[in-house]
């Protein structure tokens, strides 16, 4: 279970950012391979633990499913992997070798509000 | 009226840290010339055993060092020091992988001399799930299941079967009394992982393990002597 820090990183980033641009997060938009070795509901209890005592807390993580993607050697094409369980290209069965997609843990955007300036 | 909230592009990989300070490892241990293997397994799956035959059988040809996790005990790193080689604990309290860092923050406390080292072995927290996303930044990572296990192994946890470079198979001395089916054992490793390279041994009785060791030599002469160099 390394869902937790995980989870810790995301909101320590999503910090950052917010603090930088002087904005209140509402959302996190995370893109999450397949092949990323997080598992989304795990991390969508452990985001809520980290938001806790944060500028973050009360804010939704909002994970978008990446699937692999793997270039297939004989089809000369990019294709989906019909299962984790079985690397190879779904048209022809060609062994993959290569993938294209699908080990993504990244945070790609923030939804947020304008800080309300302090009154004076 | 509450405005609607804006959306602000961000595009940052979570484990930017990590993968920057294994880069750095990395470049460390390409300079010293050391060749530096991590291995993964499940709990029990006899990664100790298998490491300390490994440590033994090195050790009058190669200079060879050990950086071992553990959640609590240091149970592993005694048993390893058995073998005569310099061994580092690193326990990880309730964390359940190894990261760069850590990694990095053995070594300076070690102080060993990677200029001094042929191989370097970095033993993970016994878990087939959470180390597979992240870099050590070893050579090799080997993963190891026994046979004891059973032959679906790889298919429970594709991500970290795909995610390592050779898969060893231990405990063949105990193959025939758990009617392990090698043929279904190697299919599914390479429906994970085609193309992978798998050794079958025994670290009790060291049978096949002459093969394995002779491929770490042979992975060692090449990173010191590149290929069309």
């Amino acid at each position: 279970m390394h869902e937790l820090s995980i989870a810790m990183s995301i909101v320590e980033l999503a910090e950052e950012e917010a603090e930088r641009r002087g904005v209140q997060v509402e959302a996190v938009h995370l893109r999450l391979g397949a092949l990323s070795g997080v598992v989304k509901d795990a991390l969508l209890s452990c985001y809520e633990m980290a938001c806790e005592g944060t500028p973050l807390q009360g804010s939704r993580l909002v994970v978008e499913d990446v699937p692999v993607v793997i270039f297939c050697t004989s089809c000369r094409a990019q294709r989906p992997l019909s299962s984790v369980q079985l690397f190879c290209c779904p048209e022809c069965g060609t062994p993959a070798f290569e993938i294209v997609q699908g080990k993504e843990l990244e945070v790609v955007a923030l939804e947020v509000q304008e800080c309300a300036p302090n009154p004076a | 009226m509450r405005p609607e909230p804006r959306l602000i592009e961000v595009r940052r990989n979570v484990l930017k840290q990590n993968d920057v300070a294994a880069r750095a490892l990395r470049d460390r241990f390409h300079a010293a010339g050391v060749f530096v293997v991590s291995l993964v397994s499940s709990p029990g799956s006899g990664k100790t055993a298998f490491l300390e035959k490994t440590l033994t059988l090195l050790r009058p040809k190669y200079r060879v060092a050990a950086l071992v996790g553990d959640l609590a005990t240091e149970n592993d790193a005694v048993r390893l020091a058995r073998s005569q080689a310099p061994v580092k604990q690193i326990t990880t309290g309730t964390l359940c992988h190894l990261e760069a860092a850590m990694v990095q923050k053995a070594l300076d406390e070690e102080k060993w001399n990677l200029n001094q080292l042929d191989f370097l072995f970095i033993e993970n927290v016994g878990n087939l799930v959470c180390p597979a996303s992240y870099d050590l930044g070893e050579d090799l990572r080997l993963v190891l299941i026994s046979v004891t296990e059973g032959e679906d192994k790889p298919l429970k946890y594709p991500t970290i079967f795909n995610s390592a470079d050779v898969a060893v198979v231990t405990k063949i001395d105990l193959a025939a009394a758990v009617e392990f089916n090698w043929e279904a054992g190697r299919q599914n490793i390479q429906a994970v992982r085609p193309g992978m390279q798998i050794f079958k041994l025994s670290a009790k009785t060291g049978e096949g393990i002459e093969e394995y060791l002779e491929f770490l030599a042979k992975r060692l002469s090449e990173l010191r002597q590149p290929a069309g160099v």
